[in-house]
């Protein structure tokens, strides 16, 4: 396979420039592909598949009666983001996680965001996400959205835009590393010769920043992740990252509340437990603050975590700020907290609670894409351009009955990267999710889960709906163009079929220990 | 350690070892039908009787032949102990414990489950690849054992594991003995000679043709009763494994051996004497397959002790070292 029946087609494409050359981030890669025998790269591609199905690595898809278990289709090829272009997500990045906890705890307390009208009160007290619970509540060291996924999209004249902020329980990250590590077992020699940011610090940085969030600043507090349980689609990630950081992974029925703190429950008696990191969403957290019907949460947690005694990543009632209609106020928000321009700005919305704003998308809704506030995952949307006559009008009914619920953006035509498919490459649209957290400083992970919409000229990246995944490559900054060194540049393809794929191999990030000269001979048996 | 986490870790290892055993109980079988000259009576009610609930192959409608009994011991997803469901059961635990085992573990485990699912779909085992099959199963449990030995730190998970291995292994040792219980050796003047063939089956079934000969030399009942009960080296003989129960089940709580401070470790503690100082012939007056039945109530009630003590939902009322913690 190669570029030169490739279509770039009247996209952005992040691997090939528009006079049909790679950009000079992306030439040592296209370079490899281009030296691989024929078939080489579909093997390579089947060689992922298969390590990630022995490993494991899987999702449940509910409404698919038939096999529950999936692996996240993988496509090989990266995409590349320059230093120089990281350089500016990474702060814009950190301007809007900063200006959202700013914004939520001012929710919480004073919320003088609405005193001083920037956004209407109705908006926020219609969100679902809003806790009527979290009300004067001060989460340890005031954070609020410890982890964030943010999505990144970007439109056809190259401008990067901020899609959604995922600031409840974010999912992905694992695919993240796992799909880092194939690559590396897969393309060694552009990993050698390119200066690729790592992204294998991340359980470490996470652990570290919730033993940051410790109540009472304990010196070794016990750190647990909650999870839903193995039925869940992100089971994998939260085992993943429980063994990752070296922490319990529990469940609800493993923690108790007793005397004012969370213990769990462990072959010899209870310990308590310090920081949870729940990946259970607040209706399920506990049932005795939110849904009362909840088996996965633990009874009698809130009144825990209000009274300083546990902490919580990410904070109850975090949902209200990833509404998608509060969602269309966050450049505001930026200006409101902190006094500046958004570095990255939102895609222009349309409110359909506003008269003006739904007229215009109930005469347009052929063109939008129309989303319930609430919903992720995919479901929910309205792709005007894709959608069938009965479609539409099913959504503007369901606009006009309850505006409040949707929003619309135009139809944004998705960048693309090449993709390995039947015979040939072929762009596919993709978005961008990198992973923030905020604890002693707010770190961005150099990299993320680039999703790709796999069905051709499909705009929906969701694993759910036919959405895979590729690794994503950012550029160390001085450098976005990357020089081979010799040895990786001069290593013929033969050389490459033979490099191994070790899907547990060890990490390779690491400096290899000097060999010792002086070698202790191997003892032999005496004839 | 997590009571949910021991939990699954002991029930993961009792289902590979269970999974193995019932291949070794199966391939036992279908070697004495073969060595089996006094007209091919097949029978195979009383393996499914041994090794499952009647009342689920009974559900089935179908007559207790070799195919049928063989199709529902190793794929039957109705039957909880058929091969593919224990080692559905042993990955499912498995996969609630990722974080804890080693990735090597899954991953042999996660494999194996996945090529046996791909064996089920085509229906069943022919007689002309069974033993390759029954060897293979074995096969991927002991490395599934042997990865467990070679990655696993010796901390509470491993004792966990290894209880969980031992006391299945001691259980299904005695029911391999029990088979030969089952089987009409006939009478006349060959009947000695098949007893004798039937009675090395159920020692290479154990894998302890070879040791036995070592300790024994010829094939005699009591020497083999001996061996697969009351022998104290033996890695697949009654005493052996219980002894490594024990072992294992001390190193957990601390209790000094000789000593005890919950039910299993005085119920152990007993039953191991007695295998101890038991003669063959007090099993013999008994009755065999007397013996065997005690035997497995008892090992039964050690599991439920296991399951008191550390696994069961418990409300909380303060352990000594959460009261410590909270001090601190």
């Amino acid at each position: 396979m190669n570029f030169s029946r490739y279509e770039r087609g009247d996209f952005y494409d992040e691997m090939i420039s528009s006079s049909g050359e790679p950009h000079p981030a992306s030439r040592l890669l296209a370079r490899e592909i281009e030296g691989l025998p024929p078939g080489e790269l579909k093997m390579r591609q089947k060689a992922a598949e298969r390590a990630l199905m022995e490993a494991g690595i899987t999702f449940n898809v509910y409404s698919d009666n038939r096999g529950v278990e999936k692996t996240l289709p993988f496509d090989l090829i990266p995409r590349i983001v320059s230093g120089t272009e990281w350089n500016r997500l990474e702060k814009g990045l950190q301007q809007r996680i900063l200006a959202l906890n700013l914004f939520l705890d001012d929710l919480y307390h004073d919320q003088k965001i609405l005193k001083d009208g920037i956004i209407p009160r109705e908006v926020i007290a219609s969100s679902t996400g809003f806790r009527q619970q979290c009300v004067g509540l001060k989460p340890p060291q005031g954070i609020w959205c410890h982890v964030t996924g943010t999505d990144l999209v970007r439109d056809q004249t190259g401008q990067i835009l901020v899609l959604e902020d995922n600031i409840r329980c974010p999912s992905g990250v694992s695919y993240v590393i796992e799909n880092r590590r194939l690559m590396k077992s897969l393309f060694p020699e552009v990993f050698s010769g390119a200066r690729i940011q790592p992204v294998s610090n991340y359980a470490a940085r996470l652990r570290d920043m919730l033993e940051f969030i410790t109540p009472d600043g304990g010196t070794q507090p016990r750190v647990v992740v909650l999870t839903p349980g193995r039925y869940n689609s992100a089971y994998f990630e939260h085992s993943f990252l429980a063994q990752q950081m070296g922490v319990e992974l529990v469940e609800g029925s493993d923690l108790v509340v007793h005397e004012g703190f969370v213990w769990m429950r462990t072959t010899s008696g209870f310990e308590r437990v310090d920081v949870i990191y729940r990946r259970i969403d607040d209706d399920f957290l506990d049932p005795r603050a939110f849904r009362s019907d909840s088996t996965l949460g633990v009874p009698g947690l809130m009144e825990v975590y209000k009274a300083g005694n546990v902490a919580l990543a990410n904070a109850p009632g975090t949902g209200v700020a990833d509404d998608k209609a509060v969602y269309a106020y966050i450049p505001r928000v930026i200006q409101y907290y902190l006094g500046e321009e958004a570095i990255i700005p939102n895609v222009p919305t349309y409110i359909c609670s506003e008269e003006q704003d739904q007229r215009y998308v109930l005469e347009h809704l052929g063109e939008l894409v129309v989303k319930a506030a609430n919903e992720s995952g995919g479901y929910g949307m309205l792709i005007g351009p894709h959608a069938s006559r009965e479609q539409i009008e099913e959504f503007r009914r369901l606009v006009i009955a309850n505006p409040r619920n949707y929003i619309a953006q135009p139809t944004l035509s998705l960048s693309r990267v090449p993709t390995i498919c039947e015979t040939n490459l072929e762009g596919r649209h993709v978005d961008l999710r990198p992973y923030i957290l905020y604890g002693r400083d707010i770190f961005v992970l150099p990299g993320g889960l680039t999703r790709v919409a796999l069905r051709k000229g499909s705009l929906v990246v969701n694993s759910s709906q036919g959405g895979g995944t590729k690794d994503t490559w950012v550029l160390a900054e001085t450098d976005d163009s990357p020089v081979p060194s010799t040895a990786a540049g001069g290593r013929p393809p033969s050389m490459v079929l033979a490099s191994p794929l070790i899907p547990h191999g060890p990490p390779l990030d690491d400096e290899p220990e000097p060999l010792k000269t002086q070698r202790t001979p191997h003892p032999k048996k005496p004839c | 350690m997590l009571s949910r986490v021991a939990d699954s870790l002991y029930w993961m290892s009792r289902y590979v070892e269970r999974a193995e055993n019932v291949a070794r109980i199966i391939d036992v079988n279908l070697n004495l039908m073969l060595d089996n000259p006094v007209g091919g009576e097949q029978r195979w009610q009383p393996l499914i009787e041994t090794l499952a609930d009647h009342k689920a192959f009974a559900g089935h409608g179908t007559v207790a032949d070799s195919e049928n009994t063989i199709r529902f011991l190793s794929f039957d997803p109705g039957n909880g102990n058929s091969i593919l469901s224990c080692l559905g059961t042993a990955r499912e635990n498995a996969r609630s414990i990722r974080e804890i085992i080693s990735s090597e573990m899954w991953e042999q485990l996660n494999s194996f489950y996945l090529r046996l699912q791909d064996q089920a779909a085509q229906g069943t085992v022919g007689q002309e690849t069974s033993q390759a099959f029954y060897a293979e199963v074995k096969q991927a449990c002991h490395l599934f054992s042997g990865i467990t030995g070679a990655t696993m730190t010796r901390n509470e998970a491993w004792y966990f594991i290894e209880l969980g291995r031992l006391i299945e292994r001691a259980d299904k040792t005695s029911r391999i003995l029990d088979v030969k219980y089952y089987i009409p050796t006939g009478s006349g003047a060959d009947a000695a000679g098949l007893d004798d063939i039937h009675w090395a089956a159920v020692l290479r079934s154990a894998s302890a043709f070879e040791m036995y000969r070592k300790r024994h030399g010829r094939i005699r009942p009591d020497g083999i009763i001996e061996f697969l009960l009351l022998d104290a080296d033996f890695p697949r003989s009654v005493r052996h494994c219980l002894d490594g129960v024990r072992s294992s089940l001390h190193h957990i709580t601390g209790t000094p051996l000789g000593s005890f401070r919950n039910p299993s470790e005085k119920l152990l503690g007993q039953l191991c004497s007695d295998l101890a100082f038991t003669q063959v012939d007090e099993i013999e007056d008994e009755g065999l397959h007397e013996y065997l039945d005690s035997l497995q109530t008892k090992i039964n009630q050690v599991g439920s002790g296991i399951y008191d003590t550390f696994f069961a939902f418990r409300t909380p009322t303060l352990s000594r070292r959460s009261r410590y913690n909270e001090a601190h």
